[in-house]
């Protein structure tokens, strides 16, 4: 989070570099004086969701305006950004996002992992462990972990402040007594420093055990609901559920058809029509990287079976 | 392969420019001017300003022109120049007692003062397509009446309000207005707060609501009091002078909805109002906005709460077309990481059903029941 300071060299190159006729990273300074104060009180209450004036966007509702919000809002000419979509750097929206901030703020972009002071994110935690010089900015859709089961704010807004939280595990129990299991699979609710049980965004619970104590600062912006939210560094995190029944994520009984990594979330790709697939990291920067250093996955797609999935 | 829904910067721009071709069409045909817009689909102007929630002309046919005639898009290529906009202050609330009015109609008496004025409407036009219109034709010219609008049109709901047979209007608001562009809603949601909501809201889930209302979900069937449509004057008062002076003039259609009369064995029987004003001509949308803000009022008149059309979260969350398009259309984008989650949870729960089928089968047990 870089000041902009009056510099002169630092405010010729905001001029070259930035689109006409806008301010620096788009918004106004009192839009982002304004999401500054809703995102230091929500690192000052983690997990709890603070409503603020989100603004429209020359994007689209749903398509990240919440995360551009919080970004355009602490970036500075210093910063270095990383945009991902489904893990990925090269996918359509990732792409249009950096875009728009290369072009309204002018600040260097990158597709690797650590050398990103910002890395804004839909659905993903990278693979590489976050340092605390970083922040991650998750893109929310619903920022109420118990909107499918009050559809109230007025209601949810008490049930938070009581710590009312019974109905979520109610709910886990349900699944757990229809199929012997949690059947959650992405955007699995965790509770926040003992108190505001969070929604994670749509990230799958595979990713849910890095925001445990993740040295990184980590920042949620909902723009269509108008909320910010935030886990301070080294925030305990907690995936809710029972002690008989205890919190798992996702595994692959294949590694990355293309780094070999047996330890990264898979996407699985269809190579024709005849069942033949193939698995890839989703995190395309991780793998990258892992090639690089001469790490190489069996390739070639094979017959796909059931057994091949646990 | 493997490159399904990726795509780089090529892709976006060669997008982009294959989009601006297809907004030109044929070139062989005249391109259309903004003037064209502005003055000749004057209603579509009209409504994304609305929406758009900004009063000008000029934007919203350029907006029209480069959405290519999608109201709801230009609609938001209006909101997102909007919110760059830096904002000088209030108005002073526009008086539409003094508008200079082209429209105005009473349907609750026949004949009031100021008389039935029916302007420039479609009402009564039979929908019979003009197929002189196919050519460029010369429209006839409106000739100009003998006599004079009155320059202050009473409202009717004044003439209930000085019987006391309506109740009355307060103004409460002694401080800045809550401003739903610069604030998060907050439930209960305050009036002007509702009403601005609504002023922007999109005109066909409005008109829906309004409609199931009146249809019986929920019970407000009011009669329309007044609507007119006209110019108005906006005033600001300049800290460094003191006094209003005025800084534009525009279009507003206002309907006063005249609403089921309450009371009980204390308080005297009184109509209730329901408000709508939008910019421009647009008098769909503004009666829609009468009966719902009255609809939306059930809690504070102690009325039944058992239709959408009185519930106000589930009313002003949802009426905002630039959120809901983005919202639905996400689902274009790559959801394939929570897919796969999906993917293999599903699989792993089909492999255990898979088990205990064969189980079930070796007992025997799946026989028995398939005999009964």
């Amino acid at each position: 989070m870089t000041a902009i300071s009056g510099e002169q060299k630092k405010s010729s190159r905001l001029k070259e570099k930035t689109l006409d006729g806008y301010n620096f990273a788009y918004l106004d300074d009192q839009t982002k004086r304004m999401i500054r104060r809703a995102t230091l009180k929500a690192v000052a209450i983690p997990g709890y969701q603070v409503p603020f004036g989100s603004r429209e966007m020359p994007l689209p509702f749903g398509w990240g305006t919440g995360g551009i919000q919080v970004t355009a809002s602490i970036i500075g000419i210093d910063d270095t950004l990383k945009v991902i979509d489904q893990g990925a750097d090269d996918t359509t929206n990732a792409v249009n996002i950096r875009r728009f901030f290369a072009k309204t703020a002018g600040v260097e972009t990158t597709e690797n992992t650590s050398d990103a002071s910002i890395i804004q994110t839909r659905h993903r935690i990278p693979e590489a462990k976050l340092k605390s010089d970083q922040i991650i900015v998750y893109q929310v859709p619903i920022p109420e972990p118990l909107r499918w089961i009050e559809p109230r704010e007025e209601e949810t807004r008490k049930m938070h402040a009581l710590t009312e939280y019974g109905v979520m595990h109610v709910g886990l129990y349900e699944n757990i007594a229809h199929f012997g299991k949690v059947t959650t699979s992405y955007n699995y609710p965790v509770q926040v420093n003992d108190h505001y049980v969070m929604s994670p965004s749509p990230i799958p619970k595979f990713d849910n055990p890095k925001m445990d104590e993740m040295p990184a600062l980590q920042l949620f912006g909902a723009g269509r609901e108008k909320r910010i939210y935030a886990v301070p560094p080294y925030t305990k995190v907690k995936s809710l559920d029972f002690e008989d029944h205890p919190f798992e994520i996702e595994s692959w009984s294949e590694c990355c058809a293309l780094c070999g990594s047996s330890s990264s979330f898979l996407d699985e790709v269809i190579t024709d029509d005849k069942g033949s697939r193939m698995f890839v990291c989703s995190d395309s920067n991780f793998c990258a990287n892992r090639r690089a250093k001469g790490h190489k996955g069996p390739g070639l797609p094979r017959k796909f079976e059931i057994k091949d999935i646990e | 392969m493997y490159v399904a829904v990726k795509g780089g910067d090529a892709a976006i721009e060669n997008s982009q420019t294959l989009l601006a071709e297809e907004r030109r069409g044929d070139r062989r045909v005249p391109e259309l001017t903004l003037d064209q817009i502005k003055n000749q689909l004057s209603i579509s102007v009209d409504r994304v300003m609305a929406e758009g929630s900004l009063y000008d002309r000029d934007l919203a046919a350029l907006a029209i022109k480069q959405a290519r005639g999608d109201i709801v898009e230009a609609i938001f290529l209006l909101r997102a120049y909007r919110t760059t906009l830096p904002r000088f202050g209030n108005t002073h609330p526009i008086d539409t007692a003094k508008m200079q009015i082209r429209r105005r109609i009473s349907a609750t008496f026949k004949d009031l003062p100021g008389g039935q004025i029916l302007g420039p409407s479609f009402d009564y036009t039979h929908r019979l397509l003009d197929f002189s219109l196919v050519e460029n034709s010369d429209s006839p010219v409106a000739e100009e009446a003998s006599e004079n609008i009155l320059a202050e049109m009473p409202r009717v709901t004044e003439l209930l309000d000085d019987e006391g047979l309506i109740e009355k209007e307060i103004d409460v608001n002694e401080q800045e207005p809550f401003d739903v562009t610069r604030n998060s809603l907050k439930f209960p949601a305050s009036r002007e707060a509702r009403l601005q909501n609504l002023a922007r809201g999109d005109e066909g889930f409005l008109l829906a609501l309004a409609y199931s209302t009146q249809r019986g979900w929920g019970k407000t069937h009011p009669f329309a009091g007044e609507i007119r449509m006209g110019e108005v004057g906006v005033e600001i008062i300049p800290e460094e002078l003191g006094f209003p002076i005025e800084v534009g003039e525009i279009t507003v259609t206002e309907c006063q909805m005249v609403n089921q009369f309450k009371g009980s064995a204390t308080i005297p029987a009184q109509f209730t109002r329901g408000y709508g004003l939008t910019f421009g001509h647009n008098e769909r949308k503004a009666m829609s906005m009468g009966i719902l803000d009255r609809s939306l009022r059930s809690k504070e008149l102690g009325e039944a709460i058992n239709a959408p059309a009185q519930d106000e979260e589930f009313v002003l969350s949802h009426s905002c077309n630039v959120e809901a398009s983005g919202f639905v259309q996400h689902l274009k984008l790559p959801h394939y990481v929570d897919f796969q989650s999906e993917l293999v949870t599903v699989r792993a729960l089909r492999k255990a059903t898979t088990f205990s089928e064969k189980k079930e089968d070796s007992t025997g047990s799946k026989n028995v029941e398939g005999a009964e």
